[in-house]
């Protein structure tokens, strides 16, 4: 049995008086891959933004191995060096090139070697097909070019786990697939990962586990086919729903048949 | 026009430039130190300093440099506070500059999204690394409109030197004014020498203004 | 405690000397707004014309305007009209008529900004929504514009009054050159009178620009 890598326990996050979530609690082991699904706004990325203390947090405990995370906490920066995470909105540096991008925190805050960060970040840029790229500045690329350097970027901090927050969810459809390949191959090479994510699809191949959100609980969670196949509660069968269409022949026919039947 | 004359003049107006530009650039070096300080507490809304930095700013956004320059130049010595015409032309060039160079440097720190901030967080850098790696140089590319446009204003601001006995442009004009009369030739080369002085650095702004408005930053 | 020379101020009539003196100073500014603002906008507008030579005069001479230090453009002309034209003008006419030229170029260069800054599909949303090239104009153009330009022409003023305190150096008798004479007249006994003098004028104008900038401000952040 792999050890828990990360535990969350009892966390309360609130805005005010408004409880963004509520008392959840659950771990992650090594190696594992966990998705967050949920409606928008039940509280999932704010849950990802907790775990690297961009929020503060009003009850419970945030553990990665035998340290707590904490917004104010001593050492965090230590700890956040950790923990990776990828935005929706890619947040790259601006005024830097892509290898900039990549090699500053490994130069800067872990304090690296320039040439032996370089190599690493120039072997990773190949994976993901960016190699020609890395003097290229982040306005010059494609927001799926640009979201795949940033997944490079916090890998190149060598993170004991990754945050990936709707990472695809500003992109344009047909970048979608590259970002999600990156994101898969590194599932396969036993990386730590939880992500939050609207493509169910993506979810359901990548997943170990997967915790539904609604309104600041965990409502549901289990193995993927388990959840998708058959959800045990009416909340996520709903939820779920709202990724399948309905045929637009069959409600026509079903009006017809009203207007005929009223006839 | 008097050429003879113009050549006669030509040194002595070198001499005032050359004193101008150097009071000028040693002034707007400090209102830059002190914009920056300003702006940083102003944006990371450290308490006390932050008030007594707006309170700062208020003061000498509103009032002329020339009453400051009274106020140092004639005004402190009374209370025992005596310093030279060249220091007293830096002071109050940087006071007057601080603030107009906080209000620039806050619009571009203002103009970067907090959560370039917090994904610098996560990626381990400390405030201090975030602020001069991540914040500041994009801070900086964005107010090099209002930062140049400062540059300019205080440059010509330096023309009020001349009234706490200082020898730039604007007294060696009247200087001569008044004891050869020469009016039109000494205008003349006062009016030139302000134009060799500001128009390049009016053209670098523009010029600065273009390059960014093509290459704003946008990942 | 040191003698900080505010007694003066007490003596006579020289508070009531030195708030005439501002009044100078005041007064000035307020006519030149007056004018140059209205002026401004006329050649902010204009300056959106086609016609290039109106166009690159009106640059020019807005540019240099612009560049000059207002010291050396108040020198300029009050010593070269007399001499050229053999105007005798006033210094006090003579620093409203640059100011009006001063204040009128910065004034068209914000309205030029605030064209500039309203952006192209404003134009295209409006123009596909069937309006006319007036009446776009008329409900979506100027109306924004208006916005954006207030709160910097009300900075405007604020800089006009700061300005104003330049107009000694032509012979004006505002503010600074009543509190010279003041500080001059009781030299004897008030020793230390140029420290509470120039401080009380440093107060004054910031009093008098001071809640100016306040509502510019507040317009700027009620509007953005």
């Amino acid at each position: 049995m792999a050890e828990n890598l990360l535990k969350i326990e009892h966390l309360v996050k609130k805005y005010e008086d408004n409880t963004i979530l509520n008392d959840i609690s659950f771990n992650v082991k090594q190696g594992e891959v966990i998705v967050i699904v949920g409606p928008s706004g039940c509280g999932k990325s704010t849950l990802l933004r907790c775990i690297n203390a961009l929020e503060p947090i009003q009850g419970g405990h945030i553990y990665l191995k035998d340290d707590e995370v904490k917004a104010g906490g001593a050492n965090l920066a230590k700890l956040r060096q950790r923990i990776g995470m990828v935005f929706q909105s890619y947040e790259l540096f601006p005024h830097l090139t892509v290898i900039e991008n990549i090699t500053l925190a490994p130069m800067k805050v872990q304090k690296r070697a320039r040439e032996e960060v370089e190599k690493e970040a120039e072997a990773l840029l190949k994976r993901v097909g960016l190699l020609e790229k890395k003097n290229y500045y982040p306005r010059e690329l494609s927001g799926g070019q640009k979201q795949r350097v940033a997944i490079v970027r916090a890998l190149c901090m060598h993170p004991e786990i990754l945050l990936f927050d709707e990472v695809t969810a500003a992109l344009d459809p047909e970048m979608v697939r590259e970002v999600l390949d990156v994101i898969v191959d590194l599932a396969a090479e036993g990386k730590t990962m939880m992500i939050v994510t609207h493509e169910m699809q993506f979810a359901k191949a990548i997943a170990d586990r997967v915790i539904f959100i609604d309104s600041g609980s965990i409502v549901e969670e289990g193995a993927p086919e388990a959840f998708f196949e058959s959800p045990k509660t009416e909340r996520a069968k709903k939820f779920l729903q709202t990724f399948t269409f309905e045929d637009v022949s069959k409600r026509r026919a079903a009006a017809s048949d009203s207007i005929s039947a009223s006839e | 026009m008097n050429w003879t004359a113009i050549a006669d003049y030509l040194p002595l107006y070198e001499k005032a430039a050359v004193l101008t530009v150097k009071l000028g650039v040693l002034g707007i070096f400090f209102a830059i130190i002190i914009g920056l300080i300003c702006a940083v507490i102003q944006y990371y809304h450290i308490p006390v300093l932050k008030t007594i930095a707006g309170f700062y700013i208020e003061l000498s956004r509103n009032t002329p440099l020339l009453i400051q320059l009274f106020f140092i130049y004639y005004g402190l010595p009374k209370v025992g506070i005596s310093i030279s015409p060249s220091v007293c032309g830096v002071s109050g060039l940087a006071f007057l500059g601080g603030s107009y160079m906080a209000e620039a440097f806050r619009s571009g720190l203002e103009a970067i999204e907090p959560i370039q901030t917090e994904s610098a967080y996560s990626l381990g850098m400390s405030r201090i690394q975030t602020m001069r790696y991540v914040i500041l140089p994009q801070a900086f590319s964005i107010s090099v409109p209002a930062f140049m446009a400062n540059v300019i204003f205080l440059l010509k601001e330096t023309s009020v030197f001349s009234a706490v006995s200082l020898m730039d442009l604007m007294f060696t004009a009247k200087d001569l004014i008044g004891l050869y009369y020469k009016t039109t030739e000494c205008l003349f080369l006062l009016v030139v020498f302000y134009l060799i002085i500001l128009l390049p650095v009016s053209l670098l702004g523009s010029l600065l203004e273009r390059r960014l408005k093509y290459a704003k930053p946008g990942a | 405690m040191q003698n900080l020379g505010l007694e003066v101020l007490f003596k006579g009539k020289n508070m009531i000397r030195l708030l005439g003196g501002l009044w100078v100073a005041l007064k000035i500014s307020l006519i030149s707004v007056a004018i140059s603002i209205p002026l401004g906008i006329l050649l902010g507008a204009m300056m959106t014309w086609k016609n290039p030579i109106v166009k690159a005069i009106l640059r020019i001479y807005l540019e240099f305007i612009r560049i000059m230090p207002q010291m050396v453009l108040l020198f300029v002309f009050y010593f070269e009209t007399t001499k050229a034209f053999g105007w005798d003008l006033s210094g006090e006419t003579a620093s409203i008529i640059v100011f009006i030229l001063w204040g009128a170029a910065e004034m068209s260069d914000l309205v030029r900004g605030a064209f500039e800054s309203i952006p192209k599909h404003q134009y295209e949303s409006a123009e596909a929504l069937g309006f006319t090239r007036a009446q776009t104009l008329t409900y979506i153009i100027i109306p924004q514009t208006l916005r954006r330009l207030l709160p910097l022409s009300i900075n405007l003023i604020t800089r006009m009054i700061k300005t104003t305190s330049l107009v000694l150096m032509i012979g004006v008798v505002e503010v600074l050159k009543v509190a010279q004479q003041i500080i001059e007249a009781n030299r004897m006994t008030s020793p230390n009178a140029a420290f509470g003098v120039y401080l009380t004028i440093f107060i004054m104008y910031f009093l008098a620009c001071w809640p100016i900038s306040m509502l510019a401000r507040y317009l700027e952040k009620k509007w953005r």
